[in-house]
């Protein structure tokens, strides 16, 4: 039924077609496909620095779907960005970190073995389809364009390649499809076309920035439902950023929550949402209108804005409106900590919280303290 | 007609034209939106239509929100501009408050623009950027008279601003000073400033980010309970439009495939179209989601220009016959004011 798929990367390297880094893989210590260590980003403005990403540190495994979560201006694109080394410089700027994918440290190599990386291990796709896509060159030839780059297969080869491609991520009749320009396609089938690109060499890891954000409900199910069956069928990472819980929800298996720049709480999914640990993780949570919630619930708010990343709070960035915090969140950044998994839940030990507080609200003594 | 002013003594138009028997506000029946497509280079001749709605009938009752569910191209937008008379629509009834609105003119239509609102889903591109809080806020005032000097209109100004939960001193700043969130505040407080009885709510929370949404979600619902103001809300988010509504129309390609209170639908969806919808929207809640039925719609939405013969889902319906094809659903109760289009439920 379905089409041949790409080919494994071990069958392409029999061939001579390497997809991996020149560089041996240095042990630099990391077991995950993609680990990032303690990244910071930042970008010169008219009114000093702006540490858009501060010390962000994730990992995902081989196969797995994390979702990096949190609403605009938290970081989340910024690292994904800094990830796949794409951050504009200047005015942007990465200043610290490791990321860490199959064992190279992407910040150390040459720009030349970056772009072997970018469209061949790790593919990426984004919102707007329309404006990363080519306007003046049909479908076809910019998925074509990918082969010659990373594989150098050419001319009808690389047609007959593009052709199942567009196939697997269910384009109709790709065969004519194939020259049509990007104007001509619905919004999803330039996702579609977008995905094709981004998965053409087989890649390791696929990010996807608010990949489906900008599409009708319906097609996004479609395009989450493609993903998911390529990382089935690939062995294929996936990391969704995203502002939507429902779908990190459905589709991850680990989570992880950014507000202005830090990772404030991660952990697998099914922690996360029955017992989320960080007062924002918990707010946003309780902010968002559900299908299967009783109508007319009222929702609870998070009040306040979301900070200015140039005039943050020397403490907690979240301080300001947490109903939890304390003198020392005004002061005092919170660290990381791991936290035991709550009962009943099988979990590996890996949920992490930022937050002063969270031991005593989870055992009630934050609100004795508040009520007396 | 006059165009009505402050003064307390002249009698209100409006007041006069109200049909006092009718217990609803806005009255719509079989409303049709057609735009007109032409071609032809030197003779240029009309050869066909765009069907942006077709056919749209529904009832809201005072202080009572309907949610307008859909896809893009589904037509929830140009109904709520046809209501409003900001399109005219090609044929069916608008009756606000027992008023025939298709039927008057634009100057007749005046006096009903303060009471009938709208607030739309981007606050930037719908606020002057040249006006500040407070000119924006009381230029409806001035427009309708609905406040005598400079300082009651302040003072009205004033009062709105907070009553949205913004502090009046901001009145001074202009829309790019404020964050999405309070700009839809802005975009609030100018439509509450005509005292209407009636808002168009144009997806007034897609924009905003996640926390922010709650909020003006909950100030809706508030100015709701306290002004009994009739919602038309229309949304993209069925989360969301459910959250809010008391009772719920799902639009398809200009026409209303369901229409049921927001509890029934969600409890007993009968159209195959809501069931697909409801089940693409997730769950922020993993272990639920793992359990859920996963209805995954093939294909896009057709074009309005030329759509499918019968059923206008027929062409992705997982459930669609022949028949389909030849007949087109009337929209038929199907008990407890539960509306469906469907030959097949």
């Amino acid at each position: 039924m379905l089409p041949a798929r790409p080919e494994p990367a071990h069958e392409l390297a029999q061939r001579g077609i390497k997809l991996t880094l020149d560089t041996p893989a240095e042990n630099v210590g990391s077991t995950h496909l993609l680990e990032v260590r303690n990244l910071a980003t930042r970008f010169a403005t008219a009114d000093g620095y702006v540490q858009a990403v501060d010390g962000v540190s994730f990992h995902i495994d081989e196969g797995e779907i994390l979702g990096l979560v949190g609403e605009s201006g938290c970081g989340k694109s910024v690292t994904s960005l800094s990830v796949m080394r794409l951050i504009p410089n200047p005015p942007g700027e990465i200043t610290d970190g490791q990321v860490l994918f199959e064992g190279t440290d992407l910040q150390q190599i040459s720009e030349h073995e970056m772009r072997r990386v970018r469209g061949g291990s790790i593919g990426m796709i984004f919102q707007e389809p329309m404006t990363s896509l080519n306007p003046v060159l049909t479908i076809g030839r910019q998925i074509t364009e990918v082969f010659e780059i990373h594989l150098d297969l050419k001319g009808k080869a690389a047609r007959e390649r593009a052709v199942e491609i567009l196939n697997r991520v269910g384009f109709p009749d790709p065969s004519r499809r194939f020259d049509d320009y990007p104007h001509q396609l619905s919004g999803g089938q330039r996702q579609r076309a977008m995905i094709a690109m981004a998965i053409s060499c087989n890649p390791r890891l696929l990010i996807a920035d608010e990949a489906t954000t900008a599409l009708d409900v319906t097609i996004q199910a479609q395009i989450l439902e493609l993903l998911q069956s390529l990382c089935d069928e690939l062995k294929m990472a996936l990391l969704i950023i995203t502002h939507n819980l429902g779908v990190v929800a459905r589709y991850a298996q680990r989570v992880a929550v950014m507000y202005a720049g830090k990772i404030i709480e991660s952990g697998t999914a099914d922690e996360i949402y029955a017992a989320p640990q960080h007062p924002y993780t918990k707010g946003l949570l309780a902010s968002v209108p559900r299908l299967d919630a009783s109508a007319r619930d009222r929702l609870t708010s998070i009040e306040g804005e979301i900070p200015d990343l140039a005039d943050l709070p020397p403490g907690c960035a979240f301080e300001p409106r947490c109903r939890w915090a304390v003198g020392r969140c005004r002061i005092e950044s919170p660290v990381q900590v791991s936290i035991h998994p709550s009962s009943g839940i099988s979990a590996r030990i890996d949920h992490q919280v930022a937050c002063w507080e969270s031991e005593n609200i989870a055992d009630g003594t934050a609100l004795e303290r508040q009520l007396s | 007609m006059t165009t009505p002013l402050a003064g307390h003594g002249s009698p209100d138009p409006r007041e006069s034209t109200v049909d006092p028997d009718t217990n609803t506000t806005l009255s719509v029946h079989d409303l049709k939106v057609h735009f007109p497509l032409s071609s032809g280079f030197l003779i240029r001749r009309q050869t066909g239509a765009v069907k942006a709605v077709d056919g749209v009938s529904f009832d809201i009752a005072p202080g009572e929100t309907l949610g307008l569910v859909g896809e893009s191209g589904s037509g929830k937008t140009t109904t709520g501009r046809a209501i409003l008379q900001l399109q005219r629509p090609t044929s069916g009834s608008v009756q606000f408050r027992g008023v025939e609105l298709t039927a008057i003119s634009a100057k007749q239509m005046r006096p009903f623009r303060s009471e009938m609102q709208i607030i739309f889903q981007d606050p930037y591109g719908s606020l002057n950027p040249r006006m500040n809080a407070g000119q924006i806020i009381g230029e409806p005032l001035t427009v309708h008279g609905l406040a005598g000097d400079k300082a009651q209109r302040r003072e009205r100004v004033t009062e709105l601003l907070e009553r949205v939960g913004l502090n009046p001193a901001m009145m001074g700043r202009y829309p790019h000073e404020f964050s999405g969130g309070q700009r839809q505040r802005i975009g609030i407080a100018r439509a509450l400033a005509g005292e209407p009885s009636f808002i168009v709510c144009d997806e007034p929370v897609s924009a905003l980010d996640v926390s922010i949404q709650a909020q003006i979600l909950n100030l809706l619902t508030d100015l709701q309970a306290e002004f009994n103001i009739s919602y038309l809300f229309i949304a993209h988010d069925l989360s969301v439009v459910r959250h809010i509504s008391d009772r719920v129309a799902v639009m398809y390609l200009g026409k209303i495939m369901e229409l049921a209170s927001s509890e029934d639908l969600y409890e007993n969806p009968m159209h195959p179209y809501t069931r697909a919808l409801m089940s693409a929207v997730p769950i922020p809640d993993p272990v639920l989601e793992r359990q859920r039925e996963r209805i995954v719609l093939a294909g896009d939405i057709p074009s309005p220009i030329n759509p499918p013969t019968g059923c206008v889902f027929r062409t992705r319906c997982p459930i669609a016959t022949e028949e389909c094809a030849e007949v087109v659903p009337e929209l038929t109760d199907r008990g407890n004011r539960h509306q469906v289009a469907c030959i097949k439920v």
